[in-house]
């Protein structure tokens, strides 16, 4: 049975860009774990109208990630704890530990996590920092594989064209599921591409999910 | 939430007057701002369980509101809240909210550690 370890810092971070791939896996036989780093407390989005607030939000994400997972049908949810928008201070030894004793835990023949350096939000490139750190310690041998997402401006200049890319348009429901679970963070119909995009447009950009194989420079491997 | 009403907010803060409390206080143009638009200067602060004691608290302005917490040695000071609880007892939750919905400043106080 093929075993998945996703490691993301935010409920939702694996909405859009991972979603159908995991639930691709799962119907092929996979068992995932996600390791949400964070719950996502200093998010921006309260609802649409607010019905969240500074205070009950970590509690809503959490439930909202539950969902998430269920639509996905992730077997296995793991919440490590750690505050949003902190993870760059945190200590990179520390956190690369929790990840590590995870991946002894499960062996993963596949990590999907951010690419560090070109996901954006600081949280993204500490946390893809920070699995690659730990996935680093193993012996190169015992290394799974290590999908990364990407989406900074300029990320296919520097990284190149992704060499994964999944068509998962036979898995929109169960990804549309998992978008539609965050609802204090989404509305559907104002998704970034929706605009500017036709509906079999949308369709496409939904369906396709993109992922770099992490590179190790020669200095580490 | 609640539109913040200035008059309830400060009955509110009148009555956390004198107290030991714990504070939380941030302003974010959110994680995204300069990805979406170069142009932006994005910037975000937050405090975390600060310790406050303010002998004297007002809100000020028609709304968006500002607050002003004037403390033995200095000040607390917020401004564009719009929303507040008015469900809550103890604390004080306070936000301002763009006309996205999206959370800009917040300032919230409490006995308890948020």
């Amino acid at each position: 049975m093929k075993k998945i370890l996703v490691v993301l810092p935010h409920p939702d971070d694996e909405a859009f860009g991972a979603a159908g791939t995991l639930a691709m896996h799962i119907r092929q036989g996979a068992r995932v774990t996600y390791a949400c780093l964070t719950l996502g407390e200093m998010g921006r989005n309260m609802g649409f109208p607010p019905f969240a607030n500074r205070v009950t939000l970590p509690q809503v994400r959490k439930a909202e990630l539950e969902a998430s997972c269920r639509a996905i049908g992730i077997q296995d949810l793991r919440l490590l704890g750690f505050h949003d928008k902190t993870l760059e201070f945190e200590d990179p030894d520390e956190l690369a530990g929790r990840i590590g004793e995870l991946l002894e835990e499960i062996r993963p023949d596949l990590v999907i996590t951010f690419y560090p350096g070109y996901s954006v939000h600081p949280d993204h490139d500490a946390c893809g920092a920070a699995v690659i750190r730990a996935v680093g310690r193993l012996p190169e041998a015992e290394r799974p594989v290590v999908h990364c997402m990407a989406f900074s401006r300029g990320c296919e200049q520097a990284l190149g064209e992704p060499d994964v890319v999944n068509d998962v348009r036979p898995y929109l429901e169960q990804k549309l599921g998992a978008l539609h679970a965050h609802r204090s963070q989404f509305r559907y119909g104002t998704l970034p591409a929706r605009g500017r995009l036709s509906e079999s447009e949308f369709a496409e950009w939904l369906g396709r999910e993109r992922f770099w194989t992490y590179r190790w420079p020669k200095s580490e491997t | 939430m609640r539109p913040i009403d200035p008059k309830d907010v400060q009955a509110r803060i009148d009555r956390l007057k004198g107290q030991d409390l714990y504070l939380h206080i941030e302003m974010t143009t959110g994680a995204y701002a300069a990805y979406y638009d170069e142009t932006k200067h994005q910037a975000s602060a937050f405090v975390k369980n600060g310790r406050i004691r303010f002998s004297r608290g007002s809100v000020a302005g028609w709304g968006p509101y500002r607050v002003g917490l004037k403390t033995d040695e200095g000040w607390v000071y917020a401004e564009g809240l719009t929303h507040y609880e008015d469900e809550e007892t103890e604390r004080l939750i306070m936000a301002g909210h763009d006309r996205d919905g999206k959370l800009v400043v917040a300032l919230q106080l409490s006995p308890h550690p948020f």
